[in-house]
């Protein structure tokens, strides 16, 4: 499904016509370019490459020149994130072909994937919910530990599964039909109903949603 | 990034924002929806608190209803809130009136600014 790069600006709220609040994250979405498109008999599958956001004048010297030959070839300036989107049909797409917020109508359903922000080393309590010991009735040391992790001799191990502390965020989360609220193509921004992954200022994608609105999916 | 947030509150802030302070006796009109109708329902208090800013600004406002004191907050860009109307003006010390909360009768009297 076609998609589109930006970046999170931040959230807000704003009034639908019968006076709602409505909580909305704004995306400043790039004017992004197709940098390949892979076909199924060249590459084994559909899909247009997206570059966004134009690499400046002082990390020039990072592009190594594999990437910049690779951007050379669609006659581009080299950018600094390139996303896949896989897509069904890809004819109507060439390198260096413009793709811009209007692709996007207001009302409409899409999945938006970014990567959460990091939370390092995070316990039971933060990572999964968990609820902890009492903190009164003559407990000590045990407040915010996960309780047992298993049985005893059977089956004398540890279930595969088991919620323990351990690393959170930083990995890539999609919310798979988050509603556009608004698309204000003038200033090339999206405003989406509710929160998006990652930290202000943070590369998102945001794609056309496969589902339907009943959450059922649209071309399995 | 900066100011792309006020660009888009731009648009769904009124125009002309009623005016009051902190410390008011107010008259809020709000605007009701049951079903088809619409109606007007007025609020009086005395307006405690202001925070926020952009579509974000709200007010709270504390009146004594029934020997009960009730807070409403409202947002100031709200459609919903029709008007505010400025009964009477207080003086004051304080941004926020909180201790109100913990007076009654005459000791929660403010007094009027001329």
């Amino acid at each position: 499904m076609i998609g589109l790069l930006g970046r999170k600006v931040g959230m807000t709220q704003v009034f639908d016509e019968s006076g709602n609040c409505i909580p909305v994250t704004v995306l400043a979405m790039g004017e992004c370019r197709t940098v390949q498109v892979k076909t199924k008999e060249k590459d084994g599958y559909d899909a247009i490459q997206l570059g966004f956001d134009d690499v400046t004048k002082k990390d020039k010297k990072k592009v190594t020149k594999a990437r910049m030959g690779h951007f050379k070839k669609a006659d581009l300036k080299p950018m600094k994130q390139l996303r896949e989107f896989r897509m069904d049909d890809v004819s109507d797409f060439n390198p260096g072909k413009k793709i811009t917020v209007e692709i996007f109508e207001d009302g409409e359903k899409v999945q938006v994937s970014a990567t959460s922000k990091g939370r390092g080393f995070a316990g039971v309590f933060k990572r999964y919910n968990f609820g902890g010991q009492s903190a009164t009735r003559g407990s000590h040391e045990v407040f915010r530990h996960g309780g047992s992790i298993g049985n005893h001799t059977e089956p004398a191990r540890v279930v595969k599964g088991r919620k323990m502390p351990g690393h959170m965020g930083n990995k890539r989360i999609s919310q798979i039909s988050q509603k556009v609220y608004k698309v204000m193509k003038d200033k090339n921004l999206l405003l989406v109903v509710g929160g998006v992954p990652g930290p202000n200022g943070g590369v998102v994608e945001v794609a056309k949603s496969r589902r339907h609105s009943s959450g059922k999916k649209q071309n399995a | 990034m900066n100011g792309i947030i006020d660009v888009v509150e731009k648009a769904y802030l009124k125009q002309n924002p009623p005016k009051f302070n902190v410390g008011d006796q107010v008259k809020v009109h709000m605007r009701i929806v049951e079903g088809t109708k619409e109606r007007i329902q007025v609020i009086e208090g005395i307006v405690i608190r202001k925070r926020g800013t952009g579509t974000r600004e709200t007010f709270t406002v504390r009146k004594m209803s029934h020997g009960t004191g009730i807070e409403r907050i409202f947002p100031l860009h709200s459609p919903r809130v029709e008007k505010v109307e400025v009964i009477r003006k207080h003086k004051i010390r304080r941004a926020k009136l909180y201790y109100l909360r913990d007076l009654r009768g005459k000791a929660a009297r403010l007094t009027e600014k001329h």
